[in-house]
């Protein structure tokens, strides 16, 4: 099991390298695809199927396919050149230097933890779902409206406006 | 029955939720930040679920739930958004949208 979890893991790690160093927006999108399946498999790996089965239908099912769409209808292709004069070395090693330096210091944190693993028992979705629909039903709630805030401004926000300009400020 | 130490599991998720943090600070093209910001929500998930498998809790399980549902809506306006910017700029360069005023 474990050499499946290291696999998961690289797997990860590199398309997620990949996605975020990509000029290609559809490629980025689809390494990012990769990335999330490999994490639905550590998802499984750490016993909640119900949570890996979640992964891949909302998030590379739904929220990906979302992204892809939104490129397309753009025809967004290879990045202009303005990006790429500011992506050289002096741009992005100092944050990259910086993230480094906070990840450090996140394993020297975990170092002295202690060597710990994880136990035999099985969380199974029905306690998941007693647990949402009692204790976090107030969250319930509170999420349903942020879905609903989220619909109204979604539908908002893309639908054309009518361009209201003085026609002094018209354009020739 | 995995038996990888907690730490390495956390480490997954700490490098994960690093590189979404570098491409958000030096991506300029707002959908690759956008994605960026996906990656590190979903690193934030990882760590729940490593955490509820370990104290063997739903709790983790169930902030995933959470977090998958905020990162839709945050997903849905912001493509929205990106939609509209596009229309009025015709450019997805954040380094092009940083003036209130018309272009001369």
């Amino acid at each position: 099991m474990n050499v499946f979890f290291y696999i998961a893991g690289a797997v990860a790690i590199i398309s997620t390298i990949m996605a975020i160093t990509g000029r290609n927006a559809i490629h980025s999108l689809l390494f990012l695809i990769l990335s999330l399946l490999a994490v639905s498999v550590v998802f499984y790996l750490l016993q909640a199927p119900f949570i890996a089965a979640l992964e891949v239908i909302i998030y590379a099912g739904a929220i990906m396919v979302l992204f892809i769409f939104v490129t397309m209808m753009l025809n967004i292709g290879l990045e202009k050149q303005t990006e790429k004069k500011w992506i050289r070395p002096g741009m992005w090693i100092l944050p990259s230097i910086l993230a480094a330096v906070l990840l450090a210091d996140l394993v020297f944190a975990l170092r002295g933890a202690g060597a710990i693993s994880i136990s035999g028992q099985i969380v199974e979705p029905k306690q998941v779902g007693i647990s949402l629909f009692s204790t976090y039903l107030l969250a319930v709630e509170i999420a349903a409206i942020l879905l609903l805030a989220g619909v109204i401004g979604a539908y908002h926000l893309g639908s054309q406006k009518k361009k209201v300009t003085h026609r002094f400020l018209e354009k020739k | 029955m995995l038996t990888v130490p907690v730490q390495i599991q956390i480490l997954l998720a700490g490098i994960l939720f690093f590189l979404g943090l570098i491409g958000l600070l030096v991506r300029r093209n707002i959908i690759f930040m956008l994605m960026s910001v996906e990656i590190m929500f979903n690193s934030a998930g990882l760590v729940f679920i490593i955490a509820g498998t370990h104290w063997m809790q739903p709790d983790g399980q169930v902030m995933f739930i959470f977090i998958l549902a905020v990162a839709a809506v945050e997903v849905s306006i912001g493509l929205a958004l990106i939609l509209q910017l596009y229309h009025h700029f015709k450019t997805l360069d954040t380094d092009a949208i940083n003036k209130l005023k018309d272009k001369r």
